[in-house]
């Protein structure tokens, strides 16, 4: 549904994306997931056709955004960032006026209203002027915008910055239920929402991509050698070196305190060691209380990349200072 | 087309919703009674409207840039421009309605001078051909001085800026080229002659119909459209 090869967009002399490409099929949600800066915006600008890419294409719903723009306005539902929404209009006159953008007749508008009303929970506030609502209804203003002509692709950028808790869940549900009509594709530097609501993350820092995959599979490519944590009772150098003799195993921490040795245990990759780990404290008698492998989360994963990014940037300023 | 209906429609509100438009709404209606009383309804005075028309035209160069200043810039600065153009809607139609809007306040503007004409005729007559010029006149003005405004509006995000950058270019073309063509002679003078915008406007306010002057106000208004489409669509490359 979505189709982006080689995609670069030079601001000045910046370069805000440099050569990304990804696909996204018709009914996936897929987050785009970057800390601040990384080209998230920029690249959902281009998709969105509000501006040009420097070099590279990309194409939704098979039209191409540069040739074919008002085609692929027409199929794609769009909530900004900050969501910039007129303030001296009412909500529903707004979405009148959205709509009336859209070719909707009256009663096309009428429906779509009452349907985006519903799905959105603007209920309560529809009648009242725009500058008078909170963030969280904005947002939610906003996402009733994109949802109006019912397109085929829905695109939002940080759907749930400024919302509070609950609401952030609502609003969670609320789009893996689009997901079932829609192609979505949402943005946002908040990892625990990408993991929540997508299937597939795409992962983007400094203007490049640096992963792609689900969160399981993210998750598969970052864990290398796993490690092991394991609370046994038994006298500390003992059970360290009885441990470290298992094979599979490479590399022993340990910390002990009121009679339990905490430790974690580096593993290969081969050989999983957690059966000659429960072996070794049975025949010793030791009490073995917990053995669990720790799961590298995707948020280190993805403090690891924001860390590379931010290195290489410093690097990439030294190099130009010197050039 | 429909596009065009429904964006004009907002911006026909966004107007009536703005306090900027009352305020220079107040001061053309007390300017444009204050020249019909002290320059025509005067005993002894021929029954015309000229007097305030060539007026009020003057004082549209700096009231019209503060009509327009907002159609763009404000939509640059609150980023409510990235909603309008990811819409189905092209640049033109955006550039067409943010003109349509004003000129429309405008023309509401003009029609309660209406009341003046009421007075003219109950007192002494007034020859009505001329008026209807007049008026027809004082519309392709404001017309060209409304696209003036929104190409204005549409190069910066400033609001102040945009005004000022307005008057300043409708200054050019009334008061400046009209001092200039005072002292250049020759070419120069014929060339002055014909961009001063108010010199083609007196042919309507005497009541005289040129159709040069029709066509002068039609290409210049079509002229600044031409650049707003451009400098906004510059926009999308920044």
């Amino acid at each position: 549904m979505i189709h982006v090869q080689n995609l670069t967009k030079d601001y000045g002399d910046r370069r805000a994306i440099d050569g990304i490409s990804f696909h996204i099929s018709e009914g996936e949600i897929v987050g785009f997931l970057g800390p601040n800066g990384a080209g998230k915006t920029t690249t959902i600008r281009i998709l969105t056709c509000y501006m040009p890419a420097t070099s590279g294409t990309a194409t939704v719903g098979g039209h191409d955004v540069f040739t074919e723009s008002m085609a692929v306005r027409r199929i794609i539902g769009y909530l900004p960032e900050n969501v910039p929404i007129y303030p001296q209009m009412r909500v529903r006159e707004y979405l009148h006026f959205r709509g009336k953008l859209h070719g909707l007749d009256r009663s096309a508008r009428q429906a779509a209203i009452r349907r985006v009303a519903e799905l959105c929970w603007l209920g309560d506030f529809i009648d009242r002027p725009i500058y008078q609502l909170s963030k969280g209804m904005r947002q939610r203003v906003g996402l009733a915008d994109a949802l109006l002509h019912d397109p085929k692709v829905l695109i939002l950028d940080e759907p749930t910055v400024g919302l509070d808790p609950t609401q952030i869940r609502e609003t969670r549900n609320l789009i893996k239920e689009l997901a079932k009509r829609h192609t979505v594709m949402l943005s946002s530097h908040i990892l625990p929402e990408v993991e929540a609501t997508c299937q597939r993350t795409i992962i983007i820092a400094g203007g490049r991509i640096a992963a792609s995959g689900s969160p399981d599979e993210l998750k598969e490519r970052i864990r290398g050698g796993s490690r092991l944590i394991v609370e046994m009772t038994g006298p500390a150098p003992e059970v360290t070196s009885a441990i470290e003799s298992i094979t599979g195993v490479k590399n022993v921490q340990a910390t002990s305190s009121n009679g339990w040795n905490r430790l974690i245990v580096e593993t290969t990759r081969e050989r999983d060691p957690r059966e000659d780990i429960f072996r070794v404290a049975a025949n010793r008698n030791w009490t073995l209380r917990e053995l669990r492998p720790e799961v590298a989360s995707l948020e280190e994963f993805f403090i690891q990349i924001t860390a590379q990014q931010a290195t290489g940037q410093r690097a990439a300023g030294r190099g130009r200072e010197v050039a | 087309m429909r596009n065009v209906v429904a964006l004009t429609q907002r911006e026909l509100a966004a107007n009536f919703l703005s306090p900027v438009a009352y305020i220079v709404a107040l001061a053309f209606l007390v300017a444009s009674g204050h020249f019909f009383l002290a320059d025509t309804l005067v005993p002894g005075r021929e029954a015309s409207l000229r007097p305030m028309f060539d007026s009020m035209a003057q004082i549209l160069v700096f009231a019209i840039p503060l009509l327009t200043m907002r159609v763009l810039s404000e939509e640059f600065s609150t980023g409510t421009i990235e909603t309008l153009m990811t819409a189905p809607v092209s640049d033109i139609e955006v550039v067409t309605s943010k003109f349509l809007g004003v000129l429309l306040f405008y023309a509401s503007l003009l029609l309660t001078t209406l009341i003046h004409v009421g007075l003219l005729i109950y007192f002494g007559g007034g020859d009505f051909p001329a008026i209807l010029l007049a008026y027809a006149g004082m519309l392709l003005l404001g017309a060209l001085f409304v696209a003036v405004g929104v190409f204005s509006s549409s190069v910066t995000r400033y609001q102040l800026l945009a005004a000022l950058l307005g008057m300043g270019i409708l200054s050019i073309l009334t008061f400046v080229v009209d001092q200039l063509g005072r002292w250049r002679g020759g070419a120069w003078r014929t060339v002055l002659s014909y961009v001063n915008v108010l010199g083609q406007f007196e042919d309507f306010s005497k009541g005289l119909f040129d159709s040069s002057a029709i066509v002068f106000f039609i290409t210049g208004t079509l002229f600044f459209l031409f650049l707003a489409v451009k400098s906004l669509e510059s926009h999308r490359w920044r």
